[in-house]
């Protein structure tokens, strides 16, 4: 009773979006928020971002037919709205130099307990990691192995063939390899 | 670095979203499950309710259990319930019976529907069996379905699910425990003992041998009559045999 599979979620959505909306918040925000958070690299942008995509997704549901609804892939659908808001962001640093990307992943982590401490010290080194992949590639890697997404729906959020993504988180995966061999070599 | 290292790192960084961001979304969209907690006949409640009507109910101490069960994800309580709403969920609460209280069943079939509207016409301190709401319905074989429908019921209390016994005329299970269900039963006027008792002994109508009608034995008007005119009835059928007719009140004939 507790469980609600993916199809039964899709039926309560085309039957009633209010009533629906809590159960798919609920299934898609750690993902979407796990995977915006490795993007954007800030907590409370990550935070605003999945925030407005939930926001978007509920008024663009409501003008949606039932139909449309029913043949919706929500996963992949969200991603769209979600990496659309990424870009978007991204944009508007660019624009506002001050604004320089933070580390503020590790910064709001860190405190006293070592555990913690541990833990955002991991979180350094995967921003860096990833932020030095191509935007394309980051993505995808981010989407596929951090979110856990199938490519049919990374293929629907990016609007890109899957084997063209399959080949850029193969590339991800090869570089983020050879970045983690040269950290090893430095390190000796 | 193995490349299956490398992934595993990789979803280890899956993280989960901070305490109040679901909150913060489901008001955002107005979609949180909103509550009140009101006085109910034996404990306090939380009943929920949308724009449409009254959603759902749990008694104050299975909330979690509740709130799990029924798939609500965030929730917010809210000092009253809505003025359309507040009246008459009181009045409902006081009376046992729903009245005019516009309670949204929206999410749940059609047959769970059946069931929960065809439960909320039992009056307080009676009791039917499962049977009777499947013949009422149309669904005569359906009496297990009845029971997992009734078991899964959103809004107990309100709709009076603890009215409905096993079809031998035990009162049963419940989904908060059988004590709570005898305790409901017993807060209207019910004694659940004495219900157990003809269960015992095999007895699923009374009928007065001055009238010659049968009906449920909790019937309010089976209530009245006296002792030395009840005659007690195992079946329908024994009942019909020795020319007694069905109550128009409590429609035996439908089980």
């Amino acid at each position: 009773m507790a469980t609600t599979t993916p199809g039964h979620l899709q039926e309560r959505l085309v039957a009633d979006v209010d009533e629906a909306f809590p159960a798919v918040v609920e299934r898609y925000i750690d993902g979407l928020y796990s995977g915006v958070l490795r993007l954007t690299n800030e907590r409370t942008a990550a935070e605003d971002i999945v925030q407005e995509t939930f926001v978007r997704a509920h008024g663009a549901l409501h003008r949606y037919t039932p139909q449309r609804r029913n043949e919706l892939r929500v996963s992949g659908w969200l991603w769209t709205i979600a990496l659309n808001l990424c870009r978007n962001r991204a944009r508007d640093v660019k624009r506002r130099p001050k604004n320089v990307p933070l580390d503020s992943v590790a910064e709001s982590a860190a405190t006293d307990d070592p555990a913690t401490e541990a833990i955002a010290a991991v979180d350094t080194t995967w921003s860096k990691r990833l932020r030095s992949l191509a935007d394309h590639e980051r993505t995808a890697v981010v989407l596929r192995h951090v979110v856990g997404l199938s490519y049919r729906d990374m293929s629907t959020a990016l609007d890109r063939p899957e084997g063209t993504l399959k080949s850029d988180v193969h590339r991800g995966l090869k570089r983020l390899r050879i970045l983690i061999e040269d950290e090893g070599t430095n390190a000796a | 670095m193995t490349s299956e290292r490398l992934t595993r790192e990789l979803t280890a960084l899956r993280t989960t979203a901070p305490d109040g961001l679901r909150g913060r979304i489901l008001e955002a969209t107005g979609t949180a499950c909103r509550f009140a907690v009101l006085d109910g006949p034996i404990g306090r409640l939380a009943v929920f309710f949308n724009d449409r009507g009254i959603t759902g109910c749990a008694p104050l101490e299975h909330f979690d259990e509740y709130v799990a069960a029924h798939d609500l994800g965030h929730t917010i309580e809210v000092d009253e319930l809505p003025r359309a709403l507040a009246g008459r969920t009181r009045r409902a609460l006081e009376t046992g019976r729903l009245k005019d209280l516009p309670v949204d069943l929206s999410g749940l079939s059609d047959f769970q529907q059946d069931v929960l509207r065809t439960t909320a016409t039992i009056p307080p301190g009676e009791i039917r069996p499962y049977g009777w709401i499947a013949a009422a319905i149309g669904r005569p074989g359906a009496v297990r379905a009845v029971g997992s429908a009734l078991n899964k019921n959103p809004v107990p209390v309100l709709i009076p699910c603890h009215r409905v016994s096993k079809s031998d005329g035990h009162v049963g299970n419940y989904a908060y425990g059988p004590q709570m269900k005898r305790a409901l039963l017993s807060a209207e006027g019910l004694d659940p003992d004495a219900a157990e008792s003809l269960a015992d002994r095999n007895v699923r109508y009374t009928g007065s041998d001055t009238t010659h009608i049968y009906c449920h034995p909790s019937c309010h008007a089976a209530q009245r009559t006296k002792v030395s005119h009840t005659v007690e009835f195992k079946s329908a059928g024994d009942a019909r045999k020795r020319g007694y007719r069905p109550c128009k009140l409590c429609r035996p004939a439908a089980a």
